[in-house]
Order: structure tokens, then C-alpha cells, then sequence
């Protein structure tokens, strides 16, 4: 389906005025760049009455550099965050993550918090109207049975966004508001273990920026993908690494496109206080292809991306020892 | 007493198109893409796919490459459009679409103007690119006949012509 069900567009000037339309209307979403629902809007997945531009809402809009560190308005452009000259210095996994995202075409409206909040993505899924009525609809829109998994009542749909594990290795915190004012939770914290509703927003809030702190520790992010000009991450890895004496100050490492969320690797403490070596980096490794749960909801297959996601972290830990 | 509409069903959208400004009342959900070939009757701007993957639909919206499949037309409003048609000068093609025709950068000429947009957009902001500037450019394009090689041809031949 090309053309688009009727609907409003309202244009919003401030975030009271969102969270307040949105509010009002059931069948309403917020939209910034839109590459993301208009494209599931187009295969009939959302089928929204009201859409909500944020683009207007002008306190979205910019990156502010302060003392205690920088704050990336939700509606910041992808090109904008990477043309930055303090994000591609200081917190480079960022504008690495940022410059990997879709094509120039999308990123020049595609935002922060479009990417924040993408929707997740699978196989069954990602199809048009016909396709998926043709294969019957799954769990996770309009059926009743996962494809990938068909004994289980869970959809294991991957959180498929570059900029999430980048901006969680570098201790990103972010702000939400909503009908009873801000709260200000750890990126990860917004992430659920649910492919049909991964994230833990309440109705009518939205996000309204990252904050970054002033100091973070050297960090990278790379991805394997299908098609290499520009693709989704069948994995995507992003790491931070701070080294004191030879040996490993903090480490951690984001992960996305194998799980229903981003998420951090758990148990990074262990190897603080050691150095980075071999033995070391193939700890990493098993550790990362313990905690990622790849699906069949890619084309490549689920142990590819297990394998992928530990080579690239492993890869990327050592790049930034310098070894 | 009724609560008044937010906003109507159509809008009066005024715009720059390739150079000069129009108004339309447009519908809220229709596409860049359907105003540019359905209202505006400009169809060299090409659909190619059902969603943002292969960039035949690229267009420039106050100088960015954007692609006109995924954008609502009323969010153009006050904002410069231009398309393939508004590349010629007084009948003379551009630099671009010259060397895209003398260099084999196009075949069948599907994804031209998408190509030839995105191209411009980068020659905007660099008319001096390296190659690898150009296949980044052009990363959100495909093309099923040329094999890209005549493609980056064509644009490192446009930027030496303006050059
Ligand atoms: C061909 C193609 C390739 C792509 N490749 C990649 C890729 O490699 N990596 C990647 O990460 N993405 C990719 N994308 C997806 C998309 O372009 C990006 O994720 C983009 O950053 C989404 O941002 P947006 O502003 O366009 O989001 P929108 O489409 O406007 O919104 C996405 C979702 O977020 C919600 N939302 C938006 N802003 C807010 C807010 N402030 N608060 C609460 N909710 C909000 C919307 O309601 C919607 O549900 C690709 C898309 C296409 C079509
Ligand atoms: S993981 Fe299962 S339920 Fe989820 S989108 Fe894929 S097929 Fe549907
Ligand atoms: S038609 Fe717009 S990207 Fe394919
Ligand atoms: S020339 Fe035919 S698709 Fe590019």
C-alpha cells in the first residue's frame, strides 16, 4: 500500500502542547523524521489518525555543550549529531553510530529520538500488507502465531537501532516528559525484553533529550550488515574502554540487533584491574556470545550474528587498547 | 459547544518549487512523492520501491537530499523544493545531467534523477569531492543497470566541469 489512510498532521510548538494532542487522541503518534513510521505506515502496520510533528517544537532541536556535559535535543538530526565537532571528538562511538544509520537521504531528517525509539524489526515482519496477510500475520501485528518461534507466545522481533548501544556505553541518561512532568532514567532503562513493546514509555510521553556526561572514556561502534551501502545491523557493537597502568580501568560494551532491546553486557566489572589480553579478549568473547539472543528474524542466521557480534566486540576492545 | 478541529483535512501549502513559489491545498496524508507527479505534474521524480530503500524518489528540500516517498507534502511548507526538472537552465541541461548522458552514467534512467539529486547535494556542499565522498553520497541509491562505476564517473567529471 503506497498511499497513506487520511489523517492530521498538528504542529505542535511546545512539548506541552505534544504531550497534550497526543493525550487527546487514542490513535494518535508523535513523527520527526519519519523513516521509520511512515514506512510502516505505507505497509499498513500503524494506522494513525493524528500525527504529532516534533519537529516544530523548537527546545527539541539542538545539541548544547555545558560544563556537566552535552545535552542532544530527541528531534537533532542524524547528520546534524554527526557533523558535531564535540560529539565526532569526544564521543565518538556517537557520531560513528550516527554516520552508519540508513543512507544521506535519511539522515538528513532521521533524529535522535526517531532512532531511540525504532521500532523493532523482523523478516515476518518488515513486509507489505499482502505479504504478510498472504503468510498470516504474526504476533506481533494482527496474528496470533510467532513464525520464528511458533511454540512460544513471545515475539523475539530484534531491536535493530545503531545509536542505542553507542550512547549507552557512554553513560547516556535520558529525559522524558509526559502528562505528569520529567523524569531523567539511564538510556537502558527504557529498553523492555519485549519484541511487540520494547519500550517502557507511558501513554502520551515522549522523549525529549539525551544528556551525555562531560567526561566519557574512549569509545568505537561498528556493525555487520546484508547489504553494505546502507543496511540495519544484523549486529552492532559499541564500545567504551578506560586504561589505567596498563591495565583496564572500565569497560563496557553495548549491544544491538540481536535482542528485543539494546542492552549493556553484563559482568564487564570482571575484568577491571587485569590487563587486555588474549585471555582476556576471549573471555569477551564468550561472554558477549552468552548474552546475545540472536533469532531467525534476519536473513543471516542466528549463529552468524552470535558469532559476528563477539568478533566485533572483541575486535573493537583491542583496537582501543592499542593492540 | 463542538470542540473546533486542530487542524482541517487539507492544508494550504505554500512552497518554492525549482525556483518559484506555489500554493495547494494538500491533503495531510499525502507523500512529497504524489504532490511533485500528481499535483505539481512534474514526473521525473521516479518511485522504485514501497518505502525509503532505493532512493529513485530523492528530491532536495532546502538543499538536502531527501527522499519524497517517506516525507508528508504539508511539511514542506514555506520551504524550497526542487526536483530533476529544475536542474536546466533556460533549455541548457546542467553539469551533471550532461556528463551523467556523455559518460554513461545512466542506462534505462529509472534511478537518474534520484542520482542526480543526491549528487547535487553533495556537490553543494563539496563541488571538490574524493571518490569516497561520492560513493557515500550515493550510498542510498540504487541502480540496476550501470554497475555504479559510469555513475561515479559522471559526478567526478560534473565537479571537474564546475570546478
Ligand atoms: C532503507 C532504510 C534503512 C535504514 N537503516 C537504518 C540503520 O542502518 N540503522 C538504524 O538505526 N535505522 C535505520 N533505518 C531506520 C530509520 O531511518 C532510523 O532509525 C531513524 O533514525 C528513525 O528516526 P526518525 O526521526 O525518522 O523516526 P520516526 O519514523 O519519525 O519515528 C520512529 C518512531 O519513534 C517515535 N518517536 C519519534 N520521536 C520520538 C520522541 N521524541 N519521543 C517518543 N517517540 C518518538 C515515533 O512515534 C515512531 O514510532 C533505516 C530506514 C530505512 C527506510
Ligand atoms: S519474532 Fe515472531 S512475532 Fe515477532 S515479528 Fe517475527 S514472526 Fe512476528
Ligand atoms: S521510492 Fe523513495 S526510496 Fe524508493
Ligand atoms: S540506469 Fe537503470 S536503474 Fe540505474
Amino acid at each position: 500500500m503506497s498511499e497513506l489512510a487520511p489523517l492530521r498532521v498538528a504542529r505542535p510548538r511546545d512539548v506541552e502542547a505534544a504531550v497534550a494532542l497526543r493525550r487527546a487522541e487514542n490513535q494518535s503518534r508523535y513523527i520527526a523524521g519519519g523513516t521509520d513510521l511512515i514506512v510502516n505506515m505505507r505497509r499498513g502496520i500503524r494506522r494513525p489518525k493524528l500525527l504529532i510533528d516534533l519537529t516544530g517544537v523548537e527546545e527539541l532541536g539542538d545539541v548544547s555543550v555545558t560544563q556537566r556535559g552535552v545535552r542532544i535535543g530527541a528531534a537533532v538530526t542524524l547528520a546534524q549529531l554527526a557533523a558535531e565537532p564535540d560529539v565526532s571528538t569526544r564521543y565518538r562511538a556517537a557520531a560513528e553510530a550516527a554516520e552508519a544509520i540508513a543512507g544521506p537521504g535519511h539522515r538528513s531528517v532521521a533524529t535522535v529520538g526517531g532512532n531511540l525509539c525504532l521500532d523493532t524489526r523482523c523478516i515476518y515482519y518488515n513486509q507489505s500488507e499482502w505479504w504478510r496477510r498472504a503468510n498470516h500475520y504474526c504476533l506481533k501485528h494482527a496474528g496470533t502465531v510467532c513464525h520464528v518461534a511458533p511454540q512460544g507466545k513471545r515475539c523475539h522481533a530484534a531491536y535493530s537501532g545503531d545509536l542505542a548501544p553507542a550512547l549507552m556505553v557512554l553513560g547516556a541518561e535520558i529525559e522524558i516528559a509526559g502528562p505528569d512532568g520529567h523524569r531523567r532514567i539511564p538510556l537502558a532503562d527504557l529498553y523492555a525484553d519485549n519484541g511487540r513493546a520494547h519500550l517502557k514509555l507511558m501513554p502520551g510521553e515522549l522523549l525529549l533529550c539525551v544528556h551525555l556526561p562531560a567526561a566519557a572514556p574512549p569509545s568505537t561502534y561498528a556493525k555487520v550488515r546484508l547489504r553494505g551501502a546502507i543496511d540495519f545491523p544484523l549486529a552492532g557493537v559499541a564500545v567504551s574502554l578506560a586504561m589505567a597502568d596498563g591495565t583496564v580501568a572500565a569497560l563496557r560494551v553495548g549491544l544491538t540487533g540481536t535482542n528485543p532491546r539494546p542492552f549493556l553486557l553484563a559482568e564487564t566489572e570482571s575484568f577491571v584491574g587485569r590487563p587486555l589480553d588474549a585471555d582476556a579478549l576471549a573471555r569477551l568473547d564468550k561472554l558477549v556470545q552468552k548474552q546475545v539472543q540472536p533469532m531467525r528474524t534476519t536473513l543471516a542466521s542466528a549463529n552468524y550474528r552470535r558469532l559476528a557480534a563477539a568478533a566485533l566486540a572483541r575486535r573493537l576492545a583491542a583496537r582501543l587498547a592499542g593492540i | 459547544m463542538a470542540m473546533q478541529p486542530l487542524v482541517l483535512d487539507k492544508q494550504l501549502v505554500r512552497l518554492k518549487l525549482n525556483g518559484r513559489w506555489r500554493e495547494d491545498a494538500v491533503a495531510d496524508n499525502q507523500l512529497l512523492i504524489d504532490y511533485l507527479r500528481d499535483v505539481a505534474r512534474l514526473t521525473g521524480t521516479k518511485a522504485g520501491c514501497d518505502g525509503g530503500e532505493c532512493g529513485a524518489c530523492t528530491v532536495l528540500v532546502d538543499s538536502d537530499p531527501v527522499l519524497s516517498c517517506l516525507t508528508l507534502a504539508v511539511r514542506c511548507a514555506d520551504r524550497s523544493v526542487e526536483t530533476i526538472e529544475g536542474l536546466a537552465t533556460h533549455g541548457r541541461v546542467s553539469a551533471l545531467q550532461r556528463e551523467f548522458h556523455e559518460k554513461l552514467g545512466t542506462q534505462c534512467g529509472y534511478c537518474t534523477p534520484g542520482m542526480i539529486m543526491a549528487a547535487e547535494a553533495l556537490l553543494r556542499r563539496n563541488p571538490d569531492p574524493s571518490e569516497g565522498e561520492i560513493r557515500t553520497a550515493l550510498s542510498g541509491n540504487l541502480c540496476r543497470c550501470t554497475g555504479y562505476v559510469k555513475i561515479i564517473d559522471s559526478v567526478q567529471a560534473a565537479a571537474g566541469a564546475v570546478r
